[in-house]
């Protein structure tokens, strides 16, 4: 054998350990973010559901103005409001069965809501009489999480445990934008894509983390495309399209509950507001910038498109603002009143059991009080 | 029925045997962490648990704390009973923010409703000869955190006692677990392991009436020894183990110390903002009228975890615990 024989016969050997794993191509999202409303697709669209939609919509937007009227009038301490972000917030609700469960940030309030919580006992934490006023057990919501991203894993976790019951359970978790760069985001989604969990992820993209801009944030192609580094697909849709949202959230959903695993979903959409009350956004970003994002508002689109198919008419909208006004003159009147207050309760429920040193200290308020009393007594 | 004598078994093989039992006793019972489950745990504490269990049940996740801690809430939440192991004191940092933002705080947030009962395993402490990042001894960030309990055994039969009531406690625990003990051996049953009893309580390992060393995990045998080594110098010594730091047992703390009239404090953890300030002070505000001395601390210094070469000359040794006895104004008596 001559040398180029042999040569030609030498292969060099690969790395035992590597395999082709994931193909990435399938889990690329599109290039731009998915449209329903105004396209071809929104033919197709059930129209008892964008009139669904449309009316929650309605209601979600008098809900934001109301919570955020009670922060002026002092009735709440801080309101972080989703004004133009609705569309995201009452979907998320809305393709969930009664069983899943829903883990919102703190900006969702609306979405909690629209899960069928009292907006009352959903404010708690916001009018400040407790932390979290509902139990999450009863419509399968976890607590508002201040803390960013940290409710993530929680959602995986959830779903896990579920499935290994063998229950039919989905966990739809929402996060922000600025949450992505949290390290708790990265490790809930490689979590739930090793587990295969039955998870989808609902990334609000409305353009800033308090004042920072989504280009100090990120260098991604789009926060969607994060999901192909954990082996997970990634969609990216028009946060402001609600019909577009739905259709992609209840894909993800079915796709979850099918065991297919987890999905990430970005919706692009608008943080109208300021972060809250206490936030200046004149500091950050220009009116004529709102402006554009105001005329590319979730109900705008959606009454175009309901109009342009004769599916709204006067007396549907009427309906709709009606039931909106209705739902927030009855917020402002339950919100009005002082919530009652149990100081004794910051003891209650630490441990189990109260500890000694609990105990006492328990006793050390309930003479402050019992004083307090006497003196507004006398 | 069969027995099986009672023959040396060490620490490590308690808390195996501990959460062996726990998985077998409920369903809803999950060890999950960084190699637990084919390797069975760097120190093999989780030894065969996959096998018997299956991996559902034993599971080897990720690498990444919060993750772990996260999932663990998650599942929490859903009815289980986790039992996270981090591999080591230094390396449970990134899960921090989930053990004190929703671990700590979940049931208190939700009224109750939403309870946390998962085990957080920590192998703590130093005198193995590790390398940086692998000795802290980190109980007091617990501590200071409302809503966690903290249990550290420092004997075999502990080790499966208080595991097994950490497991079965409502109540998110810190199991601190005193790593160079855990090749300690005692005389103990595996077959026939001790009744489980709600922890919380210190008890008494020698009795003493010239001063009480108050101490914890892996700071216990050292006390022992120091307490052998006082009665050459006339001291008998009382030896508290208080087993759990929160709950914190004044009750059993304050008797051996009314009866004594001396304290020293005993443990690796640094003594600027250390347990040991905390217990002094509670020592001070309850007994002072029976203290013949100051409550004094023998801790480690205020520095960084030293190297292993080092690290003799930064743990509580006999000697610095003789010293600190010595220092308890004993003139006053003659």
């Amino acid at each position: 054998m001559t040398v180029m024989e042999q040569r030609g016969a030498y292969r060099p050997t690969p790395p035992p350990a590597w395999q082709p794993r994931t193909d990435p191509a399938p889990l690329l999202p599109d290039a731009r973010p998915y449209r329903v409303l105004g396209t071809e697709a929104a033919g197709r669209t059930d129209p008892d559901l964008l009139l669904r939609l449309y009316r929650q919509l309605v209601t979600g937007r008098r809900f934001n103005a109301q919570a955020t009227a009670l922060t002026k009038q002092g009735r709440l301490a801080v309101y972080p409001s989703s004004t133009g972000q609705e569309a995201c917030e009452v979907t998320a609700a809305a393709v969930l069965e009664e069983h899943d469960w829903l883990f919102p940030s703190y900006r969702d309030t609306l979405a909690v809501v629209s899960r069928g919580v009292d907006p009352v006992r959903a404010l708690t934490l916001l009018r400040g009489d407790w932390h979290t006023g509902y139990d999450p057990h009863e419509h399968r919501v976890a607590p508002l999480s201040t803390p960013l991203a940290t409710q993530l894993p929680h959602a995986v976790g959830l779903a896990h445990a579920a499935r290994l019951k063998g229950d039919d359970v989905v966990a739809l978790a929402l996060v922000g934008d600025g949450g992505t760069s949290e390290g708790d985001f990265h490790e809930a989604l490689n979590f739930a894509a090793v587990w295969q969990a039955p998870v989808v992820f609902l990334v609000q993209n409305n353009g800033f983390a308090i004042s920072v801009p989504l280009a100090k944030q990120t260098a991604a192609p789009s926060l969607a495309h994060k999901a192909v580094g954990y082996g997970m697909p990634g969609r990216l849709v028009d946060g402001n399209d609600a019909a577009a949202v739905h259709e992609v959230l209840a894909g993800a959903v079915r796709r979850a509950r099918e065991g297919g695993g987890p999905t990430l979903v970005e919706a692009v959409t608008y943080r109208v507001e300021a972060h809250t009350n206490a936030d200046d956004a004149g500091r950050y970003r220009s009116e004529s910038e709102v402006e554009t994002w105001r005329a590319h508002d979730p109900i705008v689109l959606l009454e175009e498109e309901l109009t342009h198919r004769g599916l709204l008419d006067e007396a549907t909208r009427t309906a709709a603002r009606d039931a909106a006004e209705a739902m927030a003159a009855d917020l402002r009147a339950r919100m009005n009143a002082d919530p009652a207050l149990h100081p004794l309760d910051l003891f209650a429920h630490v441990h189990a059991r109260p500890t000694a040193q609990l105990r006492e200290q328990a006793e050390q308020l309930r003479a402050e009080l019992e004083a307090e009393a006497e003196g507004a007594g006398r | 029925m069969t027995t099986v004598a009672a023959r040396p078994a060490t620490m490590a093989q308690a808390l195996t045997r501990a959460l062996r039992d726990a998985m077998a006793a409920d369903p809803t019972v999950h060890v999950m962490g960084e190699d637990v489950g084919t390797l069975g745990g760097v120190f093999r504490i989780t030894d065969g648990l996959a096998a018997e269990f299956g991996e559902d049940r034993c599971t080897d996740t990720p690498l990444a704390e919060a993750g772990i801690l996260g999932a663990a809430v998650g599942m929490a939440m859903y009815g289980l009973r986790p039992v996270v192991e981090m591999q080591f004191d230094a390396f449970a940092y990134p899960s921090f923010e989930q053990l004190v933002s929703h671990v700590a705080k979940m049931r208190n947030r939700t009224r109750g409703a939403m309870p946390m009962p998962l085990t957080v395993r920590i192998p703590y402490g130093g005198g193995i000869g590790g390398v940086e990042h692998h000795s802290d001894s980190s109980e007091a960030y617990y501590m200071a955190t409302p809503g966690l309990h903290v249990y550290t055994p420092a004997t075999v039969a502990d080790a499966y006692g208080m595991l097994r009531a950490a497991i079965a406690s409502d109540d998110p625990v810190v199991f601190l677990e005193p790593k160079r003990l855990y090749w300690s051996k005692d005389t103990w049953d595996p077959e026939d392991p001790p009744a489980v009893e709600p922890a919380g309580r210190a008890v008494v390992r020698r009795r003493g009436s010239s001063a009480t060393l108050l101490t914890y995990g892996p700071s216990l045998p050292v006390c022992m020894e120091a307490a052998e080594a006082a009665r050459e110098e006339g001291w008998d010594l009382e030896v508290v183990d208080l087993r759990s730091l929160v709950p914190f047992d004044d009750e059993t703390v304050c008797a051996s110390v009314r009866r004594t009239g001396r304290a020293v404090v005993v443990h690796e953890s640094t003594g600027f903002g250390g347990p040991g300030g905390e217990i002094a002070a509670r020592v001070t505000e309850r007994c002072f009228h029976h203290l013949e001395a100051p409550v004094l601390r023998v801790a480690g210094f205020d520095v960084p975890y030293p190297p292993p070469m080092l690290e003799r000359h930064h743990l509580p040794g006999v000697d610095r615990i003789l010293d600190a006895v010595g220092r308890l104004q004993w003139e006053a008596e003659n």
